[in-house]
């Protein structure tokens, strides 16, 4: 009896083949916008805490309060011994400070006088201590566009189309004037050593990444850092592990008064970025199910249709003594077989796009140019165990349910009446 | 309720809606056929042939009165037990063939068995066997399209032999056929009837078939307006239908 379903899909491929396509092309869909979504997550977090404020970031509550307002006043100070402390007992993170600040460069000509002047946002990290972390997590060799790294003190990097828009080169000294942490004003000279582009609109048009030891003298910030900034030493955000961490971490000062007392964030609870992910993962949600709906009403249809082509092939099944159970379910059981066979095809297809498009990526760059968020222009796929059954199960249970609410119609009919449709 | 006869109807009453109102496609039909007949219902198209083979059949329900088939109350059966005695005993012949498209005639004469869970090796043997009564053992491997009416309407007649049922129900089975494949077809049934005891019950009004019955009733508005006993073609004795 199987190899009779099996001829008969075979053989008559309207039975088989619109049905198979329609879920072919749903699962396929399916997965590619899952993992799109998903790569649009993965690299919105891995850019924002490479080049913002890391998987979790330890500050002063009261920095933590006014983030947005980079309050260097609040900065916590004794950092190396919060450090200490973080590497002792959170060492799923490697731990580094990082001073966020605003400042205007200006760009002096020959005689002293101003020959062009911005607002920056400045990044300072620790470059140049032995055994610093930073290197490797802000990869900066492959970001930089003209020039080299900074390899000593008192030379900076700036954003590549920052440095174009000043009209500066690198190998030019620029005068950093910024607030100190006490309140008072700094001036400070540096040399562009380079410029940099990371695919980041935030970060790529006017920024400067400048060493921590600089930005600590510059700013009056001895031994201070606006955050201690930890990176999961695995090296993917961990939702939950992050929470939990930052709770035993803000426990240990849960008695304390002290507006300056250290608190830890993660990297979601930051910049309201928990919103943004509830609103995707709905998003996946609202996708998911408008595909099952389609698929769903399409193979309903087709099975709808099917059946009124089909009236005789039952009705003649019926007479011969098949029941009309039996008949329902071999029309399931042929509906379970193409759902089976689609929905292995439109996985199939749509992971090796996904793989694809997340080894090579694809560059947005042009649709990008006023975003303000720290993400990657460059967008990636993100596979991940969901992609492999998030079209898997909708499309199979489209196509059975489609079969099962289309072949009730089997059940609605007088056997009768099927025979009657055949005679002319 | 124990029979001696093949069939028999009492009252049977059949009326469908029809919109608002009613048709009544069978009026009070008693009738009964022994084991052995090669019987006919005759009448002019709407008087209730199809219905009361459908009845008889179990394939439809009567709206009052009885039919006994086989030693069974057509009446009182479930839908599995219907298909049982379908499966097991009844075998229907159309008249637009309704072999399934997309099967071989092979499969489709093997379609009955598979349902009856006949081991693979008498399956082979059965389905040859009935292709071989009805002649086309050669086109064993052929699709429906590739078979003409007559070739089409003999599968159909092998499918429905094919399990030897005791009883063959016959709907208008030469309408599509042209007279020497009716001929043809009838001389095969009238063998079957002969050599293996096949009672056959035909709904027409096709005078070639009325020629080959034994029995003639004639239904007029769903009521039995005749039934007389004829002359086998070529016997002697009575009249001829
Ligand atoms: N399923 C049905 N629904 C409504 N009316 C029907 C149905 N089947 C048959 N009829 C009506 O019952 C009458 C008898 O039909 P039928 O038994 O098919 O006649 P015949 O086979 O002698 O041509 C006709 O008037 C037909 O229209
Ligand atoms: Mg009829």
């Amino acid at each position: 009896m199987i190899r009779f379903l099996y001829l008969g899909l075979w053989r008559d491929r309207s039975r088989s083949l619109f049905p198979l396509l329609t879920v072919v092309f749903g699962v396929m869909l399916t997965v590619v916008m899952f993992t799109w979504i998903k790569g649009f997550e993965v690299g919105f977090l891995a850019t924002s805490a490479r080049l913002g404020s890391g998987h979790v970031s330890v500050m002063s509550r009261a920095y933590a309060d006014e983030r947005d307002q980079l309050p260097n006043d609040a900065a916590l100070a004794g950092a190396a011994g919060i450090m200490e402390r973080l590497r002792r007992d959170f060492p799923l993170f490697s731990w580094t400070p990082r001073i966020h600040f605003a400042g205007l460069l200006d760009v002096p000509d020959e005689k002293g006088e101003t020959r062009a002047q911005g607002p920056a946002g400045g990044l300072a990290v620790d470059l140049f201590s032995p055994g610093s972390p930073e290197p490797a997590i802000l990869d900066l060799e492959p970001a930089l566009v003209r020039g080299a790294l900074p390899r000593r003190a008192g030379e900076i990097l700036l954003a590549d189309e920052f440095a174009a828009n000043l009209g500066i080169a690198p190998g030019a000294s620029v005068t950093l004037i910024a607030g100190t942490m006490h309140g008072g004003m700094a001036t400070a000279n540096f040399t562009v050593a380079g410029t940099f582009r990371f695919g980041a609109p935030a970060m790529d048009r006017g920024m400067m990444i400048v060493d921590l030891a600089d930005a600590r003298t510059v700013l009056d910030m001895d031994d201070a850092a606006g955050e201690i900034t930890g990176f999961f030493r695995a090296g993917f955000y961990d939702r939950e592990q992050a929470e939990t961490e930052a709770q035993r971490f803000n426990d240990l000062f849960a008695a304390s008064q002290d507006p300056f007392a250290p608190r830890m964030e993660t990297l979601i609870a930051m910049s309201g970025m928990s919103q943004m992910l509830g609103w995707m993962d709905a998003m996946l949600g609202i996708i998911v199910v408008v595909f099952l709906a389609a698929m769903f009403i399409v193979l309903w249809n087709t099975g709808l249709m099917g059946n009124i082509r089909r009236y005789g092939e039952i009705g003649v099944r019926l007479a011969m003594g098949e029941t009309k159970g039996r008949v329902y379910r071999a029309m399931i059981a042929e509906a379970a077989v193409v759902g089976l066979a689609g929905s292995l095809i439109g996985t199939a297809l749509g992971l090796a796009l996904a793989l694809y498009v997340q080894e090579h990526g694809l560059d947005f760059s042009a649709m990008m140019r006023n975003a303000s968020m720290l993400m990657s222009t460059k967008l990636h796929t993100h596979v991940t165990g969901t992609a492999y059954f998030i079209g898997f199960v909708p499309g199979l249970a489209a196509t059975v349910l489609g079969a099962a609410t289309a072949g009730r119609a089997i059940y609605k009919r007088q056997t009768s009446r099927l025979l009657k449709e055949l005679e002319t | 309720m124990a029979d001696e006869k093949l069939i028999r109807t009492e009252n049977l009453v059949k009326i469908f809606p029809m919109g608002s109102s009613k048709v009544t496609a069978l009026n009070r039909v008693t009738l009964s056929f022994q084991a052995g007949e090669f019987a006919g219902l005759v009448g002019p198209s709407g008087s209730g042939k199809t219905t009361f083979l459908n009845i008889v059949g179990t394939l439809d329900a009567p709206s009052s009165g009885s039919a006994f088939v086989l030693g069974r109350t057509v009446e009182g059966l479930s839908h599995r037990e219907a298909a049982w005695l379908r499966n097991r005993s009844i075998g229907f012949i159309f008249q637009t063939f309704n072999l399934l498209p997309v099967y071989t005639a092979y499969e489709n004469v093997e379609f009955p068995l598979l349902l009856l869970k006949t081991p693979a090796a008498q399956r082979r043997k059965m389905v040859m066997d009935a292709l071989d009564w009805v002649g086309l053992a050669d086109r064993a491997r052929s699709r429906p399209a590739q078979l003409s009416g007559g070739e089409s309407q003999r599968v159909a007649i092998a499918r429905a032999m094919v399990k030897k049922p005791p009883l063959l129900l016959a709907d208008e089975p030469t309408a599509n056929l042209d007279a020497e494949n009716s001929h043809h077809i009838l001389q095969t049934m009238e063998k079957l009837n002969r050599q293996l005891a096949t009672s056959f019950l035909f709904a027409t009004h096709d005078e070639k078939v009325i020629g080959y019955l034994r029995r003639k009733i004639t239904l007029v508005d769903g009521r039995v307006a005749g039934d007389e006993n004829c002359r086998a073609r070529g016997a002697e004795g009575t009249e001829p239908c």
